[in-house]
C-alpha cells in the first residue's frame, strides 16, 4: 500500500443539505446512498454544525466510507464512498 | 430501539420523532409506543394540533414559525419520514384508546398496531435503548 497517496475517486452524485439541520442531512443521506451502488461517491454539502459528527457516526456504524471531509466559509464537504 | 411516547405536546413528541428518524437512517428499528397523553398525537389532527405544554401553548404559533424558518420538518412530515424509511413502528396503547375514548377509526392510517403495555415490554425487552419520552 502506498503512504500517504489520496484516494482517487470520481463524485457520481451530489447531495446539498445546506440549510438543513439534524436529523435531515443524514437521513436525506441514507436515502441517496441506499439508490447508489457499491463502490459509488456521493459529495454531501452542509452547514449544520452537527454534521461532522453525525456524518462520521453514520459511516462508522452503516459500513460506509468517509474519503473526506472539510470545512470552507462555513460549508462542509463530506465524499463518502458507498461500502468499505 | 423502544420508546414510550407518553406526552402529547410538541416538546415531546419531536425528539421522538427525530431519535427515530436519526435511528432509521442507521438501520436501527425503531418502535414507538404511544401511551396516555402522547395517544392523542396519533388522533386524526392530533399531529397538527399538538402545541406546547402549560403556559408554554401561547408561543405555539412562534415556535411553529422558527421552526418552519430553520428549515425543520413539521411533525407530519416527520411521521412520514419515519414510515418510508420502513423502520419505524408505531403502536397505540389500548388501555388509554378506552381510558381516552378513542376509536380504531380516529387513528391515523399511519398506526401499525394497537397493542398492551406486556406486547410492548416484549419488544423493549430485546430493544438496546429504551427510552420514556
Amino acid at each position: 500500500m502506498m503512504k500517504g497517496m489520496v484516494d482517487e475517486y470520481v463524485v457520481n452524485r451530489t447531495l446539498d443539505a445546506r440549510g438543513l439541520f439534524c436529523p435531515m442531512p443524514i437521513v436525506k443521506l441514507k436515502k441517496a446512498v441506499k439508490e447508489m451502488a457499491d463502490g459509488e461517491v456521493i459529495k454531501v454539502l452542509a452547514t449544520d454544525p452537527g454534521s461532522k459528527r453525525d456524518v462520521e457516526a453514520w459511516c462508522r456504524k452503516t459500513g460506509n466510507s468517509l474519503l473526506e471531509a472539510s470545512e470552507a466559509d462555513g460549508v462542509f464537504t463530506y465524499i463518502i464512498r458507498k461500502g468499505g | 430501539m423502544a420508546i414510550i411516547v407518553h406526552s402529547g405536546t410538541m416538546d415531546k413528541l419531536y425528539p421522538a420523532f427525530m431519535l427515530a428518524s436519526s435511528a432509521s437512517a442507521l438501520d436501527v428499528e425503531t418502535h414507538l409506543f404511544f401511551t396516555f397523553w402522547g395517544l392523542s398525537a396519533l388522533k386524526k389532527g392530533g399531529l397538527e394540533a399538538a402545541k406546547l405544554p402549560g403556559l408554554m401553548r401561547i408561543g405555539t404559533g412562534m415556535m411553529k414559525g422558527r421552526i418552519r424558518e430553520a428549515g425543520v420538518p413539521t411533525l407530519s412530515e416527520m411521521l412520514a419520514m419515519c414510515k418510508e424509511s420502513g423502520d419505524v413502528k408505531i403502536y397505540a396503547c389500548s388501555t388509554t384508546m378506552e381510558l381516552m375514548k378513542i376509536r380504531e377509526e380516529d387513528l391515523i392510517p399511519e398506526v401499525d398496531e394497537i397493542v398492551g403495555a406486556t406486547a410492548f415490554m416484549a419488544i423493549a425487552l430485546d430493544a438496546d435503548i429504551q427510552l420514556f419520552i
